[in-house]
């Protein structure tokens, strides 16, 4: 009887979970090169942290939780705890040609970045203690069902119709509106308004935004599941998002003053971010229309987040938040059916119904993921605080939080 | 007498002004990096999303330790190597020093501050006193 594993679809998808796991890392090089020179450290390992906490969480019971047997439409069960049954087998509903072990593990990756992203908004003053209860609570209270929602069979927004490619709602909204949440509840830095705190190594945040470029190859064309067109065409947008966003960045600073290279890696990377619900849905020149407006929309949020005096310090809900609540959108409007015959068409194609449903996942994350957050980050800084003492950030969280030093 | 010229000098400049020391002979020099701010008033910086304003600056402190009857020469060829008429060009700070000891062999005073081929040997075999 012939194998149901196809090897192609096995060895592509190896490789995108190798390809997702290495943007954990280049977001930390990403935030790190962003902050103080006395905070990198500590900056560099919010984001390596989740590939601990979330390597063990996924495997007890995320995973369970995310993708067991729906239960209410709402989450997963304890079918799947210490990835029992989770092997060499297909699943019946997520990657019918490749083992559902590799699924799993194709999912960890992105439960790990999700919660690093979030990061972003509170660098340079939180407690580690107190991150990392944090981080756990909310992987478990919010990524866990929300990608049950969205990708699961049974997932009430799956159900509806929602089209998520590869994270839209489930990482990039879900981080960016945390991460308001989050800076909100824990304050500004100490400072903020009043000191310049430049970033002390662009070239390693340029560095991080490289990798993640590539490292986005997998997380968009890998939720294909197979080595086939769609995963092709999940490429070739995921690109040009990038590519067109970059350009546009770069003008809108021109137009300022000089166009810098931060600006020009961070608008690549809001290009990705916007992209990749849309990414296996529509055509690559739609792909061009989505990352040029994303480039427009996220510029004008920093500006807006800065008007309002708010330390979102690295700009998570901007970057990752609005891009992807516009590309949400996008796809409601140019997925079409002759991309992605499992897929749908959006208003452009005639189905204006699908921007409704794209419009309800938007508010439901969004309010989701930011009342939950709001609430635990408050619950925590109430009992065991979100900052380390004035002394220890003024010193900084490398060697307060860390005993180290990164330059000696 | 012996004195020491503190010159605080735009960063692009040091090398003019080791050129315009080395030209009259003095060899013998140290810098640091500061940082620091006075009439300039900054500079603006490019962000993510437009600029921002940073007003501690990188500056070039250039120390040089000198015979007195040399100082009003170093003093001119500093000033003419660092100049160029925007704000932020920077100060000359002048001490007197009480003593100069070069370790290796133990010599003190001018002699601890005279290299071959500098101003003072200069000065000498034209026989001139630059005072």
């Amino acid at each position: 009887m012939p194998s149901p594993i196809n090897t192609g679809d096995t060895a592509w998808m190896l490789v995108c979970c190798s390809l997702v796991l290495l943007m954990t890392p280049a977001l930390a090089l990403f935030y790190g090169g962003m902050v103080r020179r006395k905070n990198i450290l500590s900056t560099l390992t919010l984001s390596f942290a989740f590939m601990a906490l979330i390597g063990v969480q996924w495997v007890l019971y995320g995973y369970s939780l995310a993708f067991g047997p729906d239960i209410g439409g709402l989450i997963g069960g304890l079918d799947f705890v210490g990835l029992k049954g989770v092997g060499a087998a297909p699943s019946a509903h997520y990657g019918p040609t490749i083992p559902q072990g590799l699924f799993a593990a194709f999912q960890m990756m992105f439960a790990v970045i999700t919660p690093a992203l979030i990061t972003g908004a509170f660098v340079e003053r939180v407690r580690f203690q107190s991150f990392l209860f944090f981080s756990l609570i909310w992987a478990t209270l919010v990524y866990d069902p929300l990608a049950h929602w969205v990708w699961a069979k049974g997932g009430w927004l799956n159900q509806l119709g929602v089209l998520d490619f590869a994270g839209g709602t489930v990482v990039h909204i879900a981080a960016g509106f945390s991460a308001l949440a989050f800076a909100l509840v824990i304050g500004p830095r100490k400072g903020f308004g009043k000191y310049p705190m430049e970033p002390s190594n662009i070239p390693l945040t340029v560095l991080g935004a490289g990798l993640l470029w590539v490292g986005w190859f997998g997380f968009n064309a890998g939720s294909a599941l197979a080595a086939n067109g769609v995963a092709v065409n999940a490429l070739l947008t995921t690109n040009t998002s990038a590519a067109a966003a970059g350009l546009v960045w770069m003008l809108l600073g021109w137009l300022e003053g000089r166009p810098s290279t931060l600006g020009i890696a961070t608008g690549m990377v809001v290009g990705l971010a916007a992209v990749t619900p849309a990414s296996g849905y529509v055509t690559p020149m739609a792909a061009l229309v989505i990352g040029a407006v994303a480039a427009v929309l996220c510029y004008y949020s920093i500006r807006f987040r800065q008007n309002r005096n708010l330390d979102e310090s690295m700009d998570v809900w901007a970057c990752h938040g609005m891009a992807s609540t516009w590309g949400m959108v996008a796809t409601g409007l140019f997925a079409t059916l002759e991309v992605n015959s499992g897929g749908a068409n959006g208003l452009f194609f005639g189905n204006p119904a699908q921007l409704a449903l794209q419009l309800l996942a938007v508010a439901v994350t969004i309010a989701f993921t930011f009342i939950v957050t709001f609430v635990v980050a408050k619950v925590l800084d109430l009992s065991i605080g979100l900052r380390v003492s004035p002394m220890e950030e003024e010193v900084g969280l490398d060697i307060s939080s860390h005993g180290e030093r990164a330059y000696s | 007498m012996l004195k020491k010229i503190e010159a605080i000098i735009r960063e692009n400049k040091l090398n003019d002004v080791k050129d315009a020391l080395e030209k009259i002979g003095i060899l013998g020099l140290n810098i640091l990096e500061i940082r620091g701010r006075g009439r300039q008033g900054g500079i603006k910086l490019v962000g993510r999303s437009g600029t921002y304003q940073v007003d501690l600056l990188p500056k070039i402190q250039v120390n040089i330790i000198l015979s007195e009857r040399n100082l009003e020469e170093t003093i001119d060829a500093i000033l003419d190597a660092a100049y160029t008429g925007e704000a932020g060009d920077g100060l000359i700070f002048v001490y007197p020093v009480e003593e100069v000891i070069r370790i290796r062999t133990r010599e003190r005073g001018h002699e601890a501050v005279m290299y071959p081929g500098d101003i003072d040997e200069r000065k000498s075999r034209t026989g001139s006193t630059g005072a």
